[in-house]
């Protein structure tokens, strides 16, 4: 890694934490060149339009994300509906096959709230960790999480009021995500008890799922028509202290997307469709700093962008691995 | 707007700053606000997460081997792993407005209450996080009456090796709180599906099958003198009808609740009397 990344690895994790993301200070002379190229070259010009003549939409990791998503909120339910006892809990905690899964986020509430940890707890919690620290971090947000999924069809709500001019999206300081996790901790510390848990839209919309619906779900639909009418995507934005948790186990992980800086248009599809718009600040014309920049560990890794960008410019990548797509 | 198209181009002093930047400063002044907005919300709402802890003394009756009020609301991760080991599914999850937190289990013995169909206690087995736990880490007390003076003997498995539940504290205390319709106390017999023919709650009964619990409606009684909570009581010892002196000098039968109760609320299901005649006090100790 050359101390231009490293020192952008570092600025990812204070834009995750709520930094805006500023231009860059140095890029390396390989990007400098390929950016001295893109300015106003006219072929470029023309590539561009024919690519986007001949753009075919696709949804592809959208869609395998989706049946991911539905499959292992469908593998709770079942496992409780028809008792076929594969995947028993919740979302929060729960077992597969025997083996404790505990979410981060809440062991986290559950420890320094009742601050004594017991075995399964502490087992569950490691090998959770090490599945995300493995498949991505916040991939568990986009991939797993049952609210994600409900807030995308939402959010389809938002984009279409806001083409007809009906809503616009109020954008809010990303740092309160950060001080929301701070709050919900020091909470759960200080009065021993799991404040956040019992508005967790997460928790609640699992345990709906899988129990049957309960009178907690209007809060969901509270944060869905807050999101819908006022502003985008605001819980998993603004607010949400999973979302940072899961963040920051993803800082290392070698699941991510990368950009690469030669065949970009700099059109700005990516930023449009991403929960995330911060951490593709690198696609924005003159910004990137390397040829193939590694995306920052706020990223869901929803493979939106992938789909959306016409050059296969974004794509998932395994770090030490081949390229997936 | 009224630009002037005409006029010459002002050129920009340098002691003024543009107007782009008072809009600018406009709109991140709203966005603050917003922020606060959000903030406050969500606060707002989490503050309603507290209510539980308000209504403490509204107490519902919590599984087997569950920490005190208190400390279960923190400990609980509320993943329901409790409720889906249970085999007669007496344990069911709090919604908002059951004031115990939300997502935490609760029984409610009229409509179920837990027969240890188990045998393990299997809520216990199951629990994640010691919400639910055989044995309660040393820093928290045991409050006095709470705790068992020996070991509850399963009756269902009395003949086995091992006959005894694993369980330290009682989860509350069974009372007797109308005595005066009792049928026992009146000295009636009771004949037919106790809680009527509707009733959904099951049991296991160790004369039909060991390990299929089946509904108490598919059991019906007859009985020359009412005893069904002293009957199907699953811990031995706990209950039993004795003699006792009215204050008027009387004699006359009872149920008696004793030191062995663990507050299952068995007791309070099977009881044929429309409102039931016992019920288990939740979080209750034993008192003498």
């Amino acid at each position: 890694m050359s101390a231009l990344l490293k020192r952008r690895f570092f600025e990812q994790i204070k834009i995750m934490f709520g930094r805006e993301p500023s231009k860059p200070k140095e890029i390396s002379p390989a990007a400098q060149e390929i950016h001295f190229y893109k300015k106003g070259n006219r072929d470029l010009i023309a590539e561009k339009r024919h690519a986007r003549a001949h753009a075919q939409p696709k949804n592809t990791w959208r869609n395998r994300r989706w049946i991911t998503l539905i499959c292992a909120n469908l593998l709770f339910s079942l496992s409780f509906g028809l008792d076929i006892q594969i995947l028993e809990g919740a979302l929060t905690a729960s077992r597969f096959v025997g083996f404790h899964l505990i979410d981060l986020n809440s062991a986290l509430q559950v420890m320094l709230a009742h601050k004594h940890i017991i075995n399964n707890l502490l087992i569950g919690t490691g090998t959770v960790l090490v599945l995300w620290v493995l498949l991505g971090g916040r991939t568990f947000c986009s991939w797993v999480c049952p609210y994600h999924f409900v807030a995308e069809w939402a959010e389809k709500i938002h984009l279409f009021l806001a083409r007809k001019k009906l809503v616009t999206d109020q954008t809010m300081d990303r740092r309160l995500r950060t001080v929301f996790w701070a709050i919900f901790a020091l909470l759960a510390l200080a009065t021993g008890y799991t404040v956040y848990e019992s508005i967790s839209p997460t928790g609640i919309l699992s345990r709906a799922l899988i129990y049957g619906p309960g009178l907690a779900l209007l809060w969901v639909l509270a944060l869905l028509v807050f999101e819908v009418f006022f502003s985008r995507r605001a819980w998993c934005r603004y607010a949400c202290p999973i979302g940072l948790t899961y963040g920051v186990v993803g800082i290392i992980s070698p699941v991510r997307i990368v950009y690469k800086l030669d065949g970009c248009f700099h059109e700005g599809d990516c930023r449009k469709v991403c929960l995330v718009p911060h951490v593709l600040d690198t696609v924005i014309k003159g910004r990137a700093i390397e040829t193939e920049v590694p995306i920052g560990p706020d990223c869901t890794r929803c493979g939106l962008c992938v789909d959306a960008c016409p050059t296969g410019s974004l794509s998932f990548e395994v770090k030490g691995l081949s390229k997936l797509a | 707007m009224s630009d002037n198209d005409s006029a010459p181009p002002r050129k920009p002093s340098p002691d003024t700053k543009p107007t782009v930047s008072i809009a600018k400063r406009q709109t991140e002044r709203r966005r603050v606000l917003r922020t606060i907005l959000l903030t406050g919300g969500v606060l707002g709402a989490a503050i309603s997460g507290f209510l539980p802890l308000v209504y403490a003394q509204k107490k519902r009756l919590r599984p087997p081997g569950a920490l005190d009020e208190k400390d279960l609301l923190g400990s609980c991760i509320k993943c329901g792993q409790c409720v889906q080991v249970c085999p007669v599914q007496a344990i069911k999850l709090a919604d908002l407005i059951d004031g115990v937190g939300v997502g935490t289990p609760y029984i409610d013995p009229r409509a179920q209450a837990c027969d240890f169909s188990c045998d393990a206690v299997q809520c216990i087995l199951a629990c994640p996080t010691g919400a639910l736990t055989y044995h309660k880490p040393s820093f928290l007390s045991v409050r006095p009456g709470a705790a068992l003076a020996a070991k509850p003997i399963l009756l269902a498995k009395e003949k086995d090796e091992e006959p005894t539940l694993n369980l330290h504290e009682r989860i509350g205390i069974a009372r007797l709180t109308r005595p005066e319709a009792c049928l026992a106390v009146q000295g009636k017999g009771f004949k037919g599906q106790t809680r009527g023919p509707g009733f959904k709650g099951r049991m296991r009964y160790m004369a039909v099958d060991r390990w299929k619990p089946i509904n108490i409606s598919a059991h019906p009684y007859d009985l020359a003198e009412c005893d069904l909570c002293v009957r199907e009581c699953p811990i031995k010892n706990a209950i039993s009808i004795e003699t006792v002196f009215a204050p008027d000098g009387s004699q006359r039968k009872s149920p008696v609740v004793h030191e062995p109760c663990v507050g299952c609320g068995v007791c309070e299901m099977i009881c044929p009397v429309e409102p039931g005649c016992i019920t288990v006090e939740a979080g209750e100790v034993w008192k003498i």
